[in-house]
This record gives structure tokens, sequence and C-alpha cells, in this order.
């Protein structure tokens, strides 16, 4: 199986590729839009800023090939918010995959979301053998709203979208390579897909 | 909701644990890899390494094992000890680890607070502060809790969320070593002052330890080192003890 990992000015990929190893699996960490195109899944990671990571996928034409991949896509993190609508972060237009609009928390607890919490209304086959309510790892100061693409939701402040469906399109707010057992899981279920 | 964490601390020398570790089914009590492998299958929420050597050849020497741990550890680890550069940040992350903690060299020339912070993100900065009380004051400690600075340490934790720290790994130097329990008061007056994280450090010595810290001193984390790898306190048994106190934890 030929896993891309689309590489670019954003941190956690790294991560990803270990995790995928840890899996047997040695994936192509790789810009170049053949390789992704040709891969028969695609990771699309992240940890950063929206509006540079988007300047970059612009600059290298990467925004074209994301959106019009037909394998299972699976974004992580900022890859997650990069594939919505909007995001409030440096007032950045996104790669629009899915409608949602990502917002800053509001500042009544502390901010980032670090650490441990819960995933619940799991209903999708990546979620397969993961129960309502496991514990994932979260860093992130912006979330997605709710939707009705959202597969996954947790609590933190507000409740909010932390995984989204769409076609091959799947995003996770949180960092499966970080998560234990369930992260690992996960990366599993989708190399399944 | 989003749990309390609990964080073993391993120190390393030359590749190695220093502390002796009694650990049940561990066959080298020395290799840090696996007691990271060992302590994330307890269900440890974190890990950290610290890097107490010395020189410039066994810095490189860490740089390796911290690959090895990215490799074979699937949950967040930080790693410290001497960091005093962005190259040397660089070299770190690049080999895996998540986060990475300053100390005394964030104290020498604070501007390196910024400059982590935008260059990698707040979430991988850690600042460490090693405090001590006396003369009715919580001041900052540096060189391994060898030299006071006369810094005041909620004026500095303050100084280092405004340049970009992403969280705040607590030392109460009267505390450490003694199990007596954590230092509750600096703890949570840091931590209802800070938009940040604080994980508290030194001190722990039973479970109760562990309630208080995150009742009392509403810290968010609560890091140890011998309880955990002397085997003193089991991590499943800790957690359990604290779910059965009301306090959330991934179990």
């Amino acid at each position: 199986m030929k896993i891309a990992i689309i590489k670019y000015n954003a941190g956690n990929i790294h991560s990803v590729r270990l995790a995928l190893q840890r899996e047997g699996i040695e994936p192509l960490v790789t810009d170049d839009p053949d390789q992704i195109q040709n891969a028969d899944k695609v990771i699309f990671p992240g940890v950063g800023e929206a509006s540079t990571a988007m300047d970059y996928l612009k600059q290298n034409g990467l925004d074209q090939i994301i959106t019009n991949l037909t394998q299972p896509f699976l974004g992580i993190c900022l890859g997650l918010q990069l594939m919505c609508a909007h995001s409030e972060e440096n007032d950045t237009e996104c790669l629009g995959i899915f409608d949602n609009q990502i917002k800053k928390f509001p500042p009544k607890d502390k901010v980032p979301h670090m650490g441990w919490n819960t995933i619940s209304n799991l209903s999708n086959g990546l979620f397969k053998g993961i129960k309502n309510g496991s514990y994932v790892y979260f860093v992130h100061s912006f979330y997605a709203e709710l939707s009705e693409t959202m597969i996954a939701q947790t609590e933190y402040i507000l409740p909010y979208a932390s995984a989204l469906q769409k076609d091959n399109y799947y995003a996770v707010q949180f960092h499966p390579e970080k998560s234990g057992k369930v992260g690992a899981q996960i990366l599993r279920n989708f190399l399944d897909l | 909701m989003l749990t309390k964490r609990i964080i073993p601390c391993l120190d390393i020398r030359d590749g190695e644990t220093v502390k002796g570790v009694n650990f049940v089914n561990i066959r080298s009590a020395g290799d840090p890899v696996a007691l990271g492998k060992a302590y994330a299958e307890q269900g440890a929420d974190e890990l950290v390494f610290l890097d107490i050597t010395a020189t410039v050849e066994e810095r490189s020497t860490f740089v390796e094992l911290v690959k090895d741990i990215a490799l074979n550890v699937n949950i967040p680890f930080t790693v410290g000890g001497g960091v005093s550069t962005e190259k040397h940040v660089s070299s770190l992350l690049d080999a895996g680890a998540d986060k990475i903690t300053i100390n005394s060299a964030a104290v020498k020339e604070p501007g390196l607070i910024d400059r982590l912070a935008k260059n990698f993100g707040s979430q991988c900065v850690v600042l460490a502060i090693d405090t001590k009380y006396a003369d009715f004051e919580w001041t900052v400690y540096v060189h391994g809790g060898r030299k006071p600075t006369g810094i005041n340490t909620m004026k500095w934790a303050k100084e280092a969320v405004d340049r970009g720290a992403g969280e705040i790994l607590l030392t109460s130097m009267n505390h450490d070593g003694t199990k007596n329990g954590f230092a509750l008061d600096i703890t949570s007056t840091l931590s209802e002052a800070l938009p940040i994280p604080v994980i508290a450090s030194g001190g722990a010595g039973t479970c109760d330890h562990f309630v208080d810290v995150f009742t009392k001193g509403k810290a968010d984390a609560a890091l140890a080192a011998s309880i955990f790898h002397f085997g003193e306190i089991p991590i499943p048994t800790l957690k359990q003890y604290l779910h059965e106190h009301n306090i959330t934890v991934r179990l």
C-alpha cells in the first residue's frame, strides 16, 4: 500500500511518519503532485499557523491537487482546519472541502486546549472498534463548529466537531499519532478504508 | 472533559536512565526507550526526558536517543536539559520530540522564549521554573537550583507567558525529594493567574499528594520521578485512586 504524507511547512510530519512505521508501513513524505495523486491513501498532517500554511500550499499548487483527489484522505489537526471553508486564524480562506468555519476558543479556560479529552457521537468506519468516550490527545487553539459532516464531537469550553467526513475526505482535530492505542487503532482503520 | 495529566520524568545520562529503576518486566532497567514504552502502556499521559549530561558529545547521543523514543513511544513526550539555542531545539524537535523545556538559558536571555515560540509554536515551548520559598517570597533559581536569581516567581512566569511560553513546569525546591507533598500554594497561585497549563513537580510521595495538587493546587498536570521508577506507586493504581476521588483522568 502506497501512503503519501503531504510535505509542507508545518510540524508533526515526522511523528505521523513514525506512527505509520509502527504499523509496519513506510510512507512517502512528498510534495510531488504525481506521487500524491498516485498514492493509495493520503495523509495531510500539520501543526502550525493557518495563513502561512495556506500560502505555501497555494504557491506550490498543492491546494488544487488536494481538493481533486479521490482516494481516502486524512487531515490531522491543522490539516482538518485547512480543509474547512475559513479560519479566524489571521482571517484565512482555506480549502473549502468542508463548509465549517474555524473559530478561536473564547478565553473562558486555558487556551490552547492541550491534553487528553474524549471523543463521542462516533459515527463512522474511521472509529470502528473505538468506544464512545475514548480519550485522545489534543493541542489546538482553534476549533471547527458543529456540522452535518461531523463524525466525532468533543467538549472543551464548548461542544465542537473533533472529526469530519465527506466523500473520500476524513479529518481529525486530535493527534492519532500521539494518542496511544486508541490513536493507533484509528490510524489502522484509516489504512483499512 | 479534559483530563489531569500524570507525567513520569526520566533523567538521562549518556543514553541511559540515571537513577536505578525498579520496574517489573523490563530487562534493561537503564533503557529509556523500554521504560518510556512501559510507562505509556501503564497509562502515563506524557513523558519527560531530561538530559543531565554536560558535554557536547553526549548531547548528540541524546538526540539519537530522542529519535529512538519517537519511533517507539505513542504518547507525547518532552525533552530538556541544558537547552539554550534555537539550533539545539530544532535538532530535538526534528528528532521527534513534541515539546522542549528551557530553564536557565531563558532566565539569562528571555528573548529566547519569543524566538522559540515564533519559530516552533508556543505549544512546544515548556518553561521550567525551579523555585524556592525563603524570606516570605517565592523566587527563581537556575543552574539546577544552585544559583539564586532574586527574580519573583510569579513575575517571571507572567513574563514568560507574554513572551510565548506554552506551559510552565514548576518545581519547588523546598518540596523536591521530600515525598511530603507538592507546593500547593505557589502552584495554585500560578495556575489560577496564568492562561496556560501548569505542571507541578517536586514532593510526590503518596496518592493523596496528587489529589491535593489537582484540587487545592489547581495543577493541570503532575510530574514525578522516583515514586514511579521504584514502583512505589504504579500509575494504574494512582489513576484509579484519582478517579475514585472525582478527578478526571484517562483510564
